[in-house]
């Protein structure tokens, strides 16, 4: 073997290990996250953190249980919103629409999906909080749809276009309507990408903060009803983790560890159901 | 909408040509009529987003002028508002976390998309989605307990130590700042170099590849010099998504940065960026011209993602193309 040969060979054995280096740096960082929020978070995750309010500065104990209420009710309200909107968009896009308006909605989609979370939190604030000179939980769940029209949007009409044409042509044949055909036979066919498409769209506007600081603001204690500002999981653990207070940043580790195991839980939940397919018993 | 006439003579028994009123009756005109609503809403909304920024800052827009974008005076009280030292710490903490990912994410996806086998290949992806949906609150907590503690005690005298003579280590180690934010949004924009990445890799032709290692190419010389720039344009696209999310990453940032309004030389020095100073003050904003500039700097980060996001999108579609046109794959 040549010299230059070995000199070749030498660098094509470095970089490739190098490339081995960078896929594993890359994939620990996700093992170092888990690792310490569940060594810092993992002791104050108790029943407290679930069911008691957070107390004054200055009293240890206490816990989140306003924002963890104050988060289901906008993630609520985020996929009341958001999901029917992505949802019949994306059959109108899939299913009926000509080619120049489809183009617009995709554009659209596309550029509401780019926009920075904190952009997002502006446009709400002006159009629900602005008018109303309040801050609420209303505003914040307006907020996280918005974030999730696109996510939802886009996926769904990948599946539905995923459908076989002889599905749909078979459905006709039979004399169904076309909206009969997309109810009974299309949608159902796609449930699965569909259903996983909008468990990704929640799990991905669940850990948004910036959204929620000028929308549903903050709250220390239970926000009655809906046109009051609330705590939410995000926004609390930004304020406790900022915050001067030992016993705080105790409370965010936890609420952190929480947050990122619930995510990560629907996460893999839904790619469960795309790729292996849970057996989800059909009509 | 396309059937805007109410009456079209039936032109027999095909099924494309049904009249209105049939399809009235078995409900497809409902149908269609409900979800274009639905779809034209996004588009509604998209126009109501752009509108309202653009209205939101007419009084800054019009009083500032261009000198929003060069002056370096943030004053609520005496209503002065120049965004240079925001826009300055957007951009740098930005350019320091692709000095920091680009490398790191296009070697991980070239050992993904080449030299994996496809189980090990998948299942590292997996981690890299999951890793891809941790929230940026989340980044923001370890950045503040574990990675400023790090940077203050041993990072940051360390470069200062050794490269101190530059004006880029100068100052003292605070622990937050330009560097800090960068290291941080690099962490979290990986995954999606990596997974745009591996994908336009994954579409380059299997031919390419034999055809170098055939003429006596090593397994790194067929990668770098074949494969890679094959998938050029995919790559940039990569980079350039990446650059959006880290130009537009609020939570982490305002959390590591410093948050105060200084154009440094030095990385070491703590800074601001756009994102954190609408966080930090657009609920306390003091007048109508302070709470408008602000929504100016939103407008100026929804001008930058849109554009670089357009551009990636252009990119990467342009690269899947090429690559699956030649076929064989």
């Amino acid at each position: 073997m040549s010299p230059r040969l070995r000199w070749r060979k030498f660098v094509s054995g470095f970089m490739l290990t190098m490339t081995g280096v960078c896929a594993l740096v890359a994939v620990s960082v996700l093992f170092l996250i888990l690792g310490y929020l569940a060594i810092h978070g993992g002791a104050s995750v108790n029943w407290n953190f679930f069911t008691k309010l957070p107390v004054p500065v200055g009293e240890t104990g206490g816990g989140m249980a306003n924002a963890i209420l104050g988060s289901a009710k906008m993630l609520l309200l985020a996929t009341l919103f958001g999901v029917p909107i992505g949802f019949f968009g994306a059959i109108y896009l899939a299913e009926f629409s000509g080619s120049t308006t489809a183009f617009f909605v995709r554009y659209a989609a596309d550029l509401l999906n780019g926009v920075p979370s904190i952009v997002i939190g502006i446009f709400a604030y002006g159009l629900v909080v602005h008018p109303f000179k309040q801050y609420s939980t209303l505003a914040g769940g307006f907020a996280l749809g918005l974030m999730m029209i696109p996510i939802t949007l886009r996926s769904t009409e990948e599946f539905l276009r995923g459908v076989p044409n002889p599905l749909r042509e078979a459905a006709m044949a039979l004399g169904a309507s076309k909206w009969k055909t997309i109810a009974t036979v299309i949608v159902p066919a796609a449930y699965r990408g569909i259903l996983t498409a909008i468990l990704l769209a929640f799990a991905r506007v669940a850990g948004e903060t910036a959204p929620l600081l000028f929308t549903a603001l903050g709250n220390q204690f239970w926000s009655p009803g809906w046109t009051h500002p609330t705590a939410s999981l995000p926004v609390m653990i930004y304020t406790y983790a900022l915050a001067p207070y030992d016993d705080w940043h105790r409370q965010a580790w936890a609420a952190g560890l929480v947050l990122l195991v619930l995510i990560l839980v629907i996460n893999i939940v839904a790619r469960a159901i795309l790729s292996r397919g849970i057996a989800v018993p059909r009509s | 909408m396309a059937t805007t006439t109410t009456i079209v003579p039936s032109a027999g028994p095909v099924a494309g040509s049904r009249s209105f009123l049939s399809r009235l009756r078995e409900g497809d005109e409902i149908a269609r009529m409900i979800t274009f609503l639905f779809a034209a809403s996004v588009v509604l909304v998209t126009v109501l987003l752009v509108f309202e920024l653009w209205q939101g800052s007419v009084l800054a827009r019009h009083k500032f002028g261009f000198n929003f974008f060069h002056t370096s005076v943030w004053d609520p009280i005496f209503e002065q508002f120049g965004a240079l030292p925001f826009i300055y710490g957007t951009l740098v903490t930005a350019a320091v976390a692709l000095l920091i990912a680009v490398p790191l994410g296009i070697g991980a996806a070239i050992f993904l998309a080449e030299l994996a086998p496809a189980r090990v290949s998948d299942t590292l992806e997996f981690f890299i989605d999951l890793l891809a949906a941790v929230p940026s609150v989340i980044y923001g907590v370890l950045g503040v307990f574990i990675v400023v503690p790090l940077m203050r005690q041993y990072v940051q005298p360390a470069l200062k130590h050794s490269l101190g003579f530059l004006p880029l280590f100068q100052g003292p180690a605070y622990g937050v700042g330009f560097l800090t934010a960068g290291i941080v949004l690099a962490i979290m924009v990986i995954p999606y170099i990596i997974s745009v990445s591996r994908e336009v890799l994954l579409s380059v032709p299997r031919d390419q590849r034999e055809a170098a290692l055939s003429l006596g190419a090593t397994r790194w010389e067929s990668t770098w010099k074949v494969v890679v720039p094959f998938a050029r344009a995919g790559i940039f696209g990569s980079i350039f998504l990446a650059l959006a999310r880290a130009l537009g990453e609020t939570m982490a940032v305002t959390m590591v940065i410093g948050n105060t309004p200084t154009i440094s030389a030095s990385l070491l020095s703590p800074g601001y960026s756009i994102a954190a100073v609408i966080a930090n003050e657009f609920t306390e904003a003091t007048g109508e011209l302070h709470t408008q500039s602000l929504i100016e700097l939103g407008l100026v980060l929804f001008l930058l993602t849109f554009l670089l996001n357009g551009f990636a999108r252009l990119l990467i579609v342009t690269t899947s193309r090429r690559g699956s046109g030649m076929g064989n794959v």
